[in-house]
């Protein structure tokens, strides 16, 4: 992602070093992204397949407040925000609790459903064609270590991702529903029995997984200015092969896999081909699924009968 | 049970009926040859559908992959076509042998590691499958640089005339004869697996799978054989299909169409061949008579597709089989 235009004479090491940063911004996105896929699955057992399309809602919903209510961008990202966290629940509520019970393939069935409803509604209602996301109005770049320059944009991006994750894990470990949330994802049969309110922490998992998601949104459509129906597609795919990779259902491996991921997709797009960088995405998660199932983080749990 | 022939002979005499009637309509130009070639597609998703079926409503495992066997399918058969410079329904057929074989062994490179793995996991996996097959497809003219002269040169050519991203031309071989016959073979080979003990194994481990592990079926074997043979059928329909429409791109293959597909087999009934045919003729022919709503289109399937889940997980048919058998059965009202 992400590939800049570099001033003419940078050397092999700047380049690099250039590359790196690049994929550490790109790859900011995809823990932020990453984050939701995790704690939904840590918490319900389920890949929800529309992750990636709440990213492309958060940015019609900043989109449409900055162009035509003329609303400041960043209140529109907080606009953003909250509505996909009501999002996030909806599709939980309506779509997923019924199905809390059945099988995984059921749910996972569903989930590509609600995903190719999000999809395909907002083509029906805003026709296909890409539209211009407003500018953060960050622009230029600022030289770093000698002679390596460094967008604006890249150094918001991946200091207002290690903020959100900083706050997401001291929600997650000081706060009582950050509690309830780990409770849950340990045994929700034996929190309910603690008192714990189950079906809202479910609930506000969702809605945090989307915030993040909306947070995401903002950054990822500010580096490529486009929106258009189907650009949850492909980055919720890339993000959840972060989630996987680092080990799903585990907060630190989202950020961790999203970071790794973000880099290598980034040195292959500069050293290798942009046209391979799929097939070096997902043969990462092929071969990391063969060695270590659990992701890298992950701890091998045995099925028990 | 013992095999009655004289079912045997009504199906196959039935099939051959139905047969009739579609070519006497096509000589009569009833049917016109947009017709003929939505026959043709109908007869492909049929075998895309039975096939699927076979891995995610017998097995239980869901693949969300298939649209790329049927894409290496479908450039192995066109690649081939163009290496002997197949002609006529014996090189169609040919080549179609070859694409099965190639999306087979796909199948199993990516089915032995995949199917070690449980749930989820092969859902991830062959989804990443289809992007690795899009990447190489489109990567395919570049693979083999090498000069002419080179030993390598006559397949370095055959690889570059697939043109990558720019899409590959194949020869139209596909009748609607062939089509008709390869997917009445595949129903048959796939409905007698089913019914034979190997289906039984892989019905037993789409139930419980540690319980059919404990009772000596051997998982991995079964669904490995399920995948691959599953796989192999999805590459004869690639090869059916680009011979059909005589001009392929990597994108033709992408993931939307893998969930084309499994959307034909949730609707249909997940393990039943009855389902998954019905399914695969209505939603070929509905959008083409619905030109009109074909922005709606994907949004209708997104909503049939949760609401089937949520209020009839089996699918329309769920495990019901039409036979003609039981049909006479109840007429006769006794034994048949």
């Amino acid at each position: 992602m992400c590939l800049q235009v570099l001033p003419p004479r940078t050397s092999i090491m700047e380049l690099f070093i250039a590359q790196l940063i690049n994929g550490l911004s790109a790859g900011s996105i995809y823990a932020l992204v990453a984050l939701g896929y995790t704690m939904v699955y840590g918490i319900v057992k389920l890949i929800n397949f529309a992750h990636g399309d709440v990213i492309m809602v958060g940015s019609y919903i900043i989109y449409f407040l900055a162009r035509y209510a003329g609303v400041p961008f960043l209140l529109a990202v907080f606009l953003a925000m909250v509505g996909c966290a009501i999002l996030g629940v909806l599709m939980e509520k309506v779509a997923y609790k019924p199905l809390r019970n059945a099988t995984r393939l059921s749910a996972l069935i569903t989930a590509i459903g609600v995903s190719l409803f999000l999809q395909n509604a907002f083509m029906v209602a805003f026709r296909p064609d890409p539209r211009p996301f407003p500018s953060l109005g960050v622009e230029g770049s600022v030289t770093l270590f000698g002679d390596v320059t460094v967008s604006w944009l890249a150094i918001i991006t991946i200091s207002v991702s290690a903020l959100m994750m900083l706050l997401l894990h001291l929600f997650v470990k000081k706060t009582k529903m950050g509690k309830a949330m780990r409770a849950v994802s340990e045994d929700s049969g034996a929190a309910s029995l603690m008192g714990v309110n189950v079906n809202n922490t479910i609930a506000v998992t969702f809605a945090i997984g989307s915030a993040l998601a909306a947070v995401g949104s903002a950054l990822y459509a500010s580096t490529f200015p486009l929106v258009e129906p189907f650009m949850g597609l492909q980055m919720g795919l890339t993000a959840f092969v972060a989630a996987v990779l680092g080990g799903i259902g585990i907060i630190p491996g989202a950020m961790l896999g999203g970071l790794l991921l973000g880099v290598i997709e980034s040195l292959t797009r500069a050293y290798v081909s942009t046209l391979w960088s799929d097939a070096v995405v997902f043969g990462i998660l092929i071969l990391v699924l063969l060695i270590k199932p659990s992701g890298l983080l992950g701890k091998t749990v045995r099925e028990k009968v | 049970m013992k095999p009655n022939f004289k079912m045997y002979f009504i199906n196959a005499g039935l099939l051959l009926v139905v047969f009739a009637v579609i070519s006497v309509l096509l000589q009569l130009r009833v049917f016109n040859p947009f017709h003929e070639h939505l026959i043709i597609l109908v007869c492909i998703n049929i075998i895309l559908a039975v096939s699927l079926n076979l891995s995610a409503g017998f097995l239980g495992q869901l693949v969300l992959g298939h649209a790329a066997f049927m894409s290496v399918g479908a450039y192995a058969a066109a690649i081939f076509a163009n290496a002997i410079g197949a002609t006529g329904t014996p090189g169609l057929l040919a080549a179609l042998v070859v694409g099965g074989l190639a999306a087979a062994v796909s199948g199993i490179i990516i089915g032995v590691p995949a199917l070690r793995l449980r749930g989820d996991y092969i859902a991830i996996i062959t989804l990443a499958f289809v992007f690795i097959v899009q990447s190489l497809m489109l990567n395919l003219n570049n693979i083999l640089n090498v000069s002419e002269g080179s030993f390598l040169y006559p397949l370095a050519s055959l690889l570059n005339a697939t043109g990558g991203a720019q899409g590959m031309t194949v020869s139209r071989l596909t009748t609607f004869e062939a089509a008709f016959f390869v997917m009445v073979i595949t129903v048959a080979v796939l409905v007698c697996l089913v019914r034979s003990r190997h289906g039984r194994a892989m019905i037993a481990i789409r139930e419980d799978e540690i319980a059919a592990e404990a009772s000596g079926i051997s998982t991995v074997y079964y669904k490995i054989l399920g995948f691959t043979i599953s796989a192999f059928f999805a590459g004869v329909a690639g090869g059916l299909f680009a011979h059909q429409v005589f001009f392929i791109e990597p994108l033709d293959f992408d993931f939307v169409f893998s969930i084309e597909l499994l959307v034909i087999v949730v609707l249909g009934g997940m393990g039943s061949f009855t389902g998954a045919i019905i399914a695969a003729i209505v939603l070929t022919l509905l959008p083409e008579f619905l030109r009109e709503f074909q922005l709606w289109r994907m949004l209708v399937y997104a909503v049939l597709l949760i609401a089937m889940m949520i209020f009839r997980p089996k699918g329309l048919m769920g495990s019901y089989e039409f036979s003609v058998q039981n049909i006479l059965k109840k007429f006769r009202g006794g034994r048949a």
